[in-house]
């Protein structure tokens, strides 16, 4: 298979086990965002990607041919860092043919490589500045160009965008993933922005304690998530007790109609905040109070007190829902939004 | 804390007691030193008053242009070695577990407070004849039979480097342990083998740490008075053996002085003069 395939990947520092048994395939031209809190070994799976950490145990292959024996500086990937790791004492330009020169590329043909590389991060005519003139966004677009010089089959980044402010960040968001399917290079990224990952990838890989709870496309994550964690960590989500009932099923504040569980026992089940509906008047079949209102703008966030759950619904500010804390009022969970874990998923 | 400049002689107060210590121990003596530079030597008796630059004039002496040359030679010889062992050394180190770095380092120190004149003698023990290590080699069969290793130019090398090494890891080991060791990583996932990503990365990263080791290295040999007597030959001492010499022994204080003056401004000159390299080259 053409494109990066991971096999039994194991890392183990000491007693600890960062990565646990990791297999993945990343078909060629696929961006993949590696997803989970800090400490959940996705910095690591990406270092031995790169040949900078060892395996312990299990098998690398990049369109067919093994990497996991291969040191760091024979693999040909691209790899953007954290702290994006510019050369300190080369010019732009300099940094960006560092990978050329060291292949013994000709002055010429690297200068002409390195103008083009510019234009494509459209930082253009800066490559004799120093690295200490640039901008934390245009340092950002060099490391990028430097790690694409040599046009390698995999680009790996971690955590590229976690120095840049809001509002860059989701500019260079847009920008990363529009020339990642310009180039169609097989794209890495680690991060633990959950926005970041949506909004970029073709594919999320999930992880938690070493390993992967869930690969999906994002909206499929979204809609669909595997187990409890996968549906907290990405996005908002009500995760509520949940027990069969007549006509349906019941959480502890009420029923959910319709809501049809195998078994009698209880169950956990995750829904999404801007499903729930929220009425001032009581048509709604559970009862809650509000405990707390948070205007986000775009929306209204609304926390609700229903028996022993807390409940979060997000509505537009628009409705002509009024709330103050305090008020009681009626929600509605519709079953078709609702996904109930295996027992096993927690 | 107020911002404002001092003005009366009541806001100078704080300073005085460092500015009159300053005064006292170090730009009297100086001062005393520069003025007994020119004057006059007394056969059998000390120096008196006087205004001489003949104590200058001996300078241009070839004996004191050989004396001179061997060291400043020696001096960069020594820095040479030092940074050649101690930079690889202080890289090794600073990836070390905190606990091996630690005990790595109060080794170093515990050299620091060894004397030159033990440090002196250890050396001339060890390279002996009768007691040194050769004796080991000889031993171990790798050698027919013991030889003197001192006095030679080797043995005040070797106590010299051993002497400035500790100083060379201490002055490296700040910057080395601040250096971003993803600079390394970048290099070799852009496809630069370890060795050369060292050269290509570490070295050029480092270069300001490197040349301020060299000059403290440099200045701290330039200084040395006891080992090149103790483990070298009459050939092999320093300026600073002269001065001593010429102080202590032959009693020609005016000349000594003027020794003493030349060697701070060669080194002042040298500092200058490297600092200004360092200006010209630095891009950050």
């Amino acid at each position: 298979m053409s494109g990066l395939v991971l096999t039994d990947i194991t890392k183990r520092f000491g007693s600890v086990t960062a990565v646990d048994q990791i297999s993945l395939e990343v078909p060629e031209g696929t961006f993949v965002c590696l997803l989970g809190p800090s400490g959940c070994g996705k910095t690591t799976l990406l270092r031995m990607i790169a040949g900078l950490e060892e395996p312990t145990s299990g098998d690398i292959h990049l369109n067919g041919s093994r990497l996991t024996d291969m040191p760091a500086h024979q693999r040909n990937l691209g790899m953007v860092f954290q702290s994006l790791a510019l050369f300190p004492h080369l010019s732009v330009g300099e940094n960006i043919a560092y990978p050329l020169k060291i292949r013994g590329g000709s002055r010429a043909d690297c200068e002409a490589r390195v103008t083009r590389l510019l234009d494509m991060v459209q930082l253009p005519g800066v490559a004799d500045r120093s690295i200490t003139q640039l901008s934390g966004g245009q340092r950002q677009r060099v490391a990028i160009a430097r790690a694409l010089a040599v046009s390698p089959q995999l680009f790996l980044l971690d955590e590229p965008l976690s120095a840049l402010d809001a509002k860059l960040r989701e500019a260079m968001q847009v920008e990363l993933r529009q020339l990642q399917q310009h180039l169609g290079i097989t794209t890495i990224v680690v991060t633990h922005d959950q926005r970041e990952a949506m909004s970029m990838s073709d594919q999320i890989v999930v992880m938690s304690a070493g390993r992967i709870q869930q690969m999906a496309a994002p909206i499929d994550m979204y809609r669909r998530p595997a187990n409890p964690f996968v549906a907290d960590f990405l996005g908002q989500a009500n995760i509520l007790k949940v027990r069969s009932a007549e006509g349906g099923a019941r959480i502890s504040g009420g029923p959910v109609p319709g809501l049809g569980l195998a078994g009698a026992g209880e169950r956990t089940m995750s829904v999404r905040p801007e499903d729930l509906k929220v009425q001032a008047s009581e048509a709604g079949p559970i009862k809650a109070t509000v405990s707390f209102v948070r205007e986000m703008g775009a929306s209204v966030e609304l926390h609700l007190q229903a028996g022993d759950d807390r409940l979060i619904a997000v509505t537009p500010p628009h409705s002509d829902l009024c709330c103050r804390v305090g008020d009681t009022v009626s929600v509605t969970i519709p079953a078709e939004a609702c996904v109930v874990f295996d027992e096993t998923g927690a | 804390m107020r911002r404002t400049a001092p003005e009366t002689a009541r806001d100078y107060l704080p300073i005085a007691f460092p500015t009159a210590m300053l005064g006292i121990f170090f730009v009297i003596p100086f001062g005393i030193m520069v003025a007994v530079s020119f004057f006059k030597r007394v056969q059998g008796g000390f120096y008196e008053p006087s205004f001489t630059l003949a104590n200058y004039g001996r300078f241009l002496s070839p004996f004191f242009g050989e004396v001179l040359a061997f060291s400043l030679g020696l001096a960069a010889l020594v820095s040479v070695c030092c940074l050649c062992l101690g930079v690889p050394f202080t890289y090794r180190l600073t990836r070390m577990k905190r606990r091996h770095q630690v005990a790595w380092l109060i080794g170093l120190l515990g050299v620091l407070s060894l004397s030159e004149v033990i440090i002196g003698f250890a050396w001339s023990t060890l390279l002996s004849r009768t007691a040194g290590i050769s004796n080991l080699f000889v031993w171990l069969g790798i050698m027919d039979k013991p030889v003197a290793w001192t006095p030679s130019f080797g043995a005040v090398l070797t106590g010299l480097i051993y002497q400035a090494f500790p100083y060379t890891v201490l002055v490296l080991f700040p910057a080395f342990s601040r250096l971003d060791p993803s600079l390394m990583e970048a290099a070799r996932t852009l496809g630069a083998s370890p060795v050369r990503a060292f050269f290509n990365v570490v070295l050029p990263a480092m270069r300001k740490t490197l040349l301020a080791t060299f000059i403290i290295v440099f200045i701290f040999a330039l200084g040395a008075y006891l080992l090149p007597q103790i483990l070298g030959r009459p050939q092999h001492w320093t300026l600073s053996v002269l001065v001593t010499d010429q102080a202590v022994y032959q009693s020609n204080m005016p000349f000594a002085a003027a020794m003493a003056v030349f060697l701070v401004f060669a080194s002042l000159a040298l500092v200058t003069l490297s600092s200004m390299i360092n200006r010209r080259g630095g891009v950050t």
